[in-house]
């Protein structure tokens, strides 16, 4: 690749001044003249028919210019084509807590929920499932008429022969492993402002303008045409800042279509904004997972064959979930040497929020249960975790036995360094009692190779614009959401043009600006968006170039582009471009450039020259060729697109990143509290774009890993989450936040841009392991529910002394949970909950006294 | 519900308001004065991204009536910059990655400027005390350390903040 100047270093983020000073806006902080606030009414059962619904009261509320119900805007979407199921607002049926049922537009926020109180609505409750694994025994009452048995989605997959497998293994591991569910939390909760402008030739309402907090803008724009019926030509969906998204946002949320819907009823622009409780409500995070893995093993610890089975409890609606139980069986691989896989993944619908897509997709659970088995594992054959990783490592370049390219694979790298930075091998086994080590790997996509809505349009597009002040405008549909995508955009082009990044501007995401790009989600964009960045901006660099050569009598591939300046190759060149940019190129114009015409012709008198500005070389570029576009585009290769079996396009990626992680905990024998001092995490990006990028997002995810290990948990009581806010949700705070040492390993990808892969989400399911593997070393008791919490901790410490149970926990080992307690796995609540309907199977059960 | 006049002094500037009784802080400053450095993440003061200086100490805006703070000094993060540049704090905290999605940053500015005045020279377990009344979601703190440290070495050292690059 060559030495590059702003590649592989430290830079802030291009957008870093307005998002410390305040001056960045996010939608919330948008205001159009006449702009009404949207509020919203939710579901206050978790399934019921809608019998009667009247505004009328509501209405006739001075100030209240509109309310919409599911009738105004009846279309299904969905993110996912196989998965539309979904209505703006709920029409006949709801389906959980919070479900929406009608919006109000009002000229401020308290006459709109004065008007709420006015909506009448008569609700007939239905049977409410909460369990998914006795949702999968319903027959009628279905949340879904063309969902039998509340199936969502199953997928039964047999790779190699698990059979012969287990036969040949001399140690078989098995358990079940459950994981609770966890929401993203972005701190901006999400906002949209909807407008529609005067069609000047109809003189009635025509073009929507949106903006969002999103991270899919394209796909918005597409479900916004689906619903509004609407061209897509008629619809704008801008993406202002975004305050976070972890996947929250990668998928059209209803308040999205919701205000558009009320912006068209209200003749007036309309922004709805949720409050804290109804991002919880709107969810799509992490699904409650029941896991049951079985291991085979020779002696040495080489993996015969693994049997998965995962049962996902995914919420009132499909979301992303057919993609999400997938991405479990299929991640599987490309980790380590598995010859032999059988798959059963179960996506069941609950009458809860919906679950979907959240950092990690799909894999997390399914990895923490697998390098939890793997570490019993090590410890029953007596090997060293570690060296167990080791023994099963790929051999790439390859491809797995369910169908997955691999090409750069840093996980050997990974692991060396995590083991030598943390002493492993001098201080695992030595540490006092209550104090242990714990290792565990994780991988992810960088991009899934194959797009949701199927088709042959590229993933990804940039454009770019350079004129005659020397700017570079870059355009690109990529979503920067703060993790740094315009940034990495920046930094792409600066490096292909040898141009100062100052002169580079990023307009991303504004689907009249820019070329479509499918949006932030399964970390696709560094090597997506940035390899067609990197097309357009050598596609540009072809019309510099031979201007350039032209004007300095050269041959266009001695032509050189770097230090702000464009020059022949030669001793000349050498020399001058260890010095820094010219005088003018600093002072950032040339005399006389643009009003006096041509460089070409004011300077022509000089004669042959071997270098100038990167200005002039753009000036000599335009007059030469009457404008100065480029662009470029990105499809991943056909090599890999995965295998032919069903659900096989889910999973394949063309480059996965690697992750090896040791944590050091301490366990409280009296209080059941776990303390995590330290967390060694190497990471494989390919390459470092920006050092300090990639370390803001391993280190974002070993953390976020660590809430979800120790403390994260959405408690259901009936349906009804009962921790809807920011402090009850107990995402850590700085006190409760370890030392985390990135350490960035650089496989360099063969397809990556300058060899980058991706850096946002494959930390973070090592993380959770890595821990529970500690708890382990340090009391000898395994954990197999997440969150790993001080009661949890305690019942399992209490079950190895052999002790009574703690009654807290209503007589089950948390070690081995058996099933889904019936509201969810919390132990916290006891409270009673929304009247049953008394077919309500869980009802029955409790009538019976059976509460399991 | 019936407005009133007010008077707030905010960022050194003095601003005749007429406010509802029950307005909150926070949706004055956003929506009266258009100052919408100061966010809601959340509705019950859990988060910390709503925080501004009242006489120079942090406090929550989300959660206090406008009408209540008239004749403060209220200091918010459009106020922290300095002659039209960044101040030290907000140069490091991009410099070292302290802010990603950049919502719950403007929050933090306050926090850190407050603690840094009380405080030139806090140990790191005061540092972690202060911070944890704001929440980030994605930064696991980590970089924020960093950018706090440089601000703190380079104030000892009595110049301007290093580059990221320099110190790496």
């Amino acid at each position: 690749m060559g030495k590059c100047s702003i590649i592989g270093k430290p830079i802030a983020m291009v957008d870093a001044a307005g998002k410390t000073t305040g001056a960045g806006k996010y939608t919330d902080d948008l205001a159009l003249p006449g702009m009404l606030v949207g509020k919203i009414l939710h579901s206050p059962y978790p399934h019921a028919l809608i019998k009667r619904l009247d505004t009328s009261r509501a209405r006739a509320l001075d100030g209240v210019v509109a309310i919409v119900t599911g009738e105004d805007a009846p279309n299904q979407y969905g993110i996912l084509p196989v998965g539309h199921d979904e209505t703006a607002l709920a029409v006949g049926k709801v389906r959980y807590i919070g479900d929406n049922v009608a919006c109000v537009a009002a000229i401020n926020e308290e006459l709109a929920d004065q008007a709420l109180e006015l909506i009448e609505v008569e609700y007939e409750p239905l049977p409410a499932y909460f369990d998914p694994e006795q949702s999968m025994k319903a027959e009628h009452e279905l949340i879904h008429q063309n969902r039998p048995n509340n199936i969502e989605k199953d997928y039964h997959h047999v790779f190699g022969n698990p059979a012969k497998g287990f036969a040949g293994a001399d140690y078989v591991a098995e358990a079940r492993y459950v994981a609770n569910e966890v929401t993203h939390a972005a701190m901006e909760p999400h906002s949209t402002l909807a407008s529609f402008e005067i069609d000047p030739h109809t003189g009635k309402p025509g073009r929507l303008t949106v903006w969002s907090s999103t991270q899919v803008p394209y796909y918005l724009q597409h479900k916004l045409s689906l619903v509004l019926e609407l061209p897509m030509s008629q619809i704008r969906v801008i993406k202002p800042l975004v305050g976070g998204g972890f996947g929250g946002k990668s998928e059209i949320i209803p308040l999205e279509i919701i205000a558009a819907v009320a912006a068209r009823a209200a003749n007036a622009p309309v922004k709805v904004t949720y409050t804290r409780e109804e991002v919880f409500w709107a969810h799509r995070g992490r699904p409650r997972t029941i896991i049951d893995l079985k291991t085979g093993v020779k002696n040495d610890g080489r993996i015969t064959a693994v049997t998965c089975n995962v049962i996902q409890d995914g919420g009132a609606y499909c979301s992303y979930g057919v993609v999400t139980i997938l991405y479990s069986g299929a991640l599987l691989g490309a980790l380590y040497d598995i010859p032999n896989i059988r798959y059963d993944g179960y996506r069941v619908l609950t009458n809860k929020p919906a679950c979907g897509a959240m950092r990690g997709h799909g894999t997390v659970n399914v990895r923490f249960a697998f390098e939890s088995q793997m570490d019993e594992i090590a410890a029953k054959l007596n090997l060293d975790p570690a060296e167990m990783r080791r023994i099963n490592l790929l051999r790439p370049p390859t491809v797995t036995v369910n169908g997955l390219r691999v090409l750069s694979y840093g996980l050997p790298e990974c692991i060396d360094q995590v083991i030598a930075r943390s002493g492993w091998n001098e201080r695992k086994g030595k540490l006092p009692q209550g104090r242990g080590l714990g290792v565990a790997c994780s991988h992810y996509v960088s991009g899934a190779a194959n797009s949701i809505i199927r088709s042959d349009m590229p993933h990804s597009t940039v454009n770019i614009k350079i004129d005659r002040d020397g700017g570079v405008v870059v355009y690109t549909g990529a979503a920067e959401i703060g993790q740094g995508s315009d940034t990495m955009t920046a930094q792409i082009v600066a490096e292909v043009l040898g141009c100062n990044l100052s002169r580079i501007k990023v307009i991303a995401a504004d689907t009249d600006l820019t070329p479509i790009d499918l949006g932030s989600y399964s970390s696709r964009v560094t090597f997506m968006a940035g390899n067609a960045a990197l097309r357009a901006a050598e596609d540009v660099k072809k019309n510099i170039v031979s201007a350039a050569a032209r004007r300095m009598n050269c041959a266009p591939e001695d032509v050189v582009l770097a230090g702000d300046r464009v020059g022949k190759q030669g001793p000349a060149w050498s020399e001058m471009s260890t010095q820094p940019a010219d005088a003018e190129v600093a002072r950032g114009h040339v005399d006389g450039q643009i009003l006096r015409g041509s460089v070409l012709q004011t300077r022509k008198a000089e004669g042959a020259r071997d270098h100038m500005s990167f200005e002039e070389a753009v000036v000599a570029a335009i007059d030469l060729h009457g404008g100065l576009t480029g662009t470029g585009s990105y499809a991943p290769p056909l090599a890999a697109r995965g295998g032919k079996h069903k659900g096989a396009g889910v999973g394949p990626s063309p480059a996965y990143s690697y992750s090896a992680q040791v944590a050091e905990v301490s366990v409280d024998e009296e209080t059941g509290e776990v303390t995590v001092h330290k967390i060694w995490a190497a990471h494989d990006c390919g390459r470092a774009l920006n050092p300090v990028a990639v370390e803001g997002q391993v280190i974002g995810s070993v953390w976020m890993g660590l809430g979800q290990a120790l403390q994260e948990e959405m408690v259901w009581k009936d349906g009804l989450v009962m921790n809807p806010g920011l402090l009850e949700y107990r995402s850590p705070s700085s006190v409760e936040s370890p030392d985390i040492e990135c350490i960035i390993v650089e496989s360099i990808d063969p397809e990556g841009p300058f060899g980058a892969k991706e850096a946002g989400e494959g930390s973070l399911a090592a993380t959770i392991p890595a821990i529970s593997n500690a708890i382990y070393d340090a009391v000898g008791i395994r954990l197999r529910e997440v969150p790993f919490s001080p009661e949890r901790v305690l019942a399992a410490l209490r079950a190895k002394r052999g002790a009574r149970k703690i009654e807290m926990t209503e007589g089950i080992d948390p070690t081995q949970p058996a099933t889904f307690r019936e509201h969810g796995g919390s132990l916290w609540f006891r409270g009673q909950g929304p009247d049953r309907h008394p077919d309500d199977p869980a009802r029955r059960a409790a009538a019976a006294g059976g509460a399991q | 519900m019936k407005r009133e006049l007010i008077e707030l002094r905010v960022n050194g500037r003095s601003h005749e308001l007429a406010v509802q009784a029950n307005a909150l802080l926070l949706d004055v400053l956003r929506q009266e004065l258009n100052l919408t450095g100061s966010k809601r993440g959340c509705d019950d003061s859990s988060c910390g991204a709503c925080t501004v200086q009242l006489d120079g100490v942090p406090m929550l805006s989300c959660t206090m009536l406008a009408a209540s703070y008239q004749g403060c000094e209220i200091t918010t993060v459009e106020g922290v910059s300095e002659g039209g540049g960044l101040a030290a704090l907000q140069k490091a905290y991009g410099d070292f990655g302290g802010s990603q999605c950049g919502y719950c940053t403007p929050g933090f500015m306050m926090t850190v400027r407050w603690l840094l005045a009380n405080n030139p020279d806090p140990r790191e377990a005061e540092i972690r005390e202060a911070l944890s009344s704001n929440l980030c979601r994605c930064t696991g703190y980590s970089q924020m350390y960093q950018a706090i440290r440089a601000v703190i070495e380079a104030e000892k050292k009595s110049g301007t903040v290093e580059l990221a690059g320099a110190t790496r």
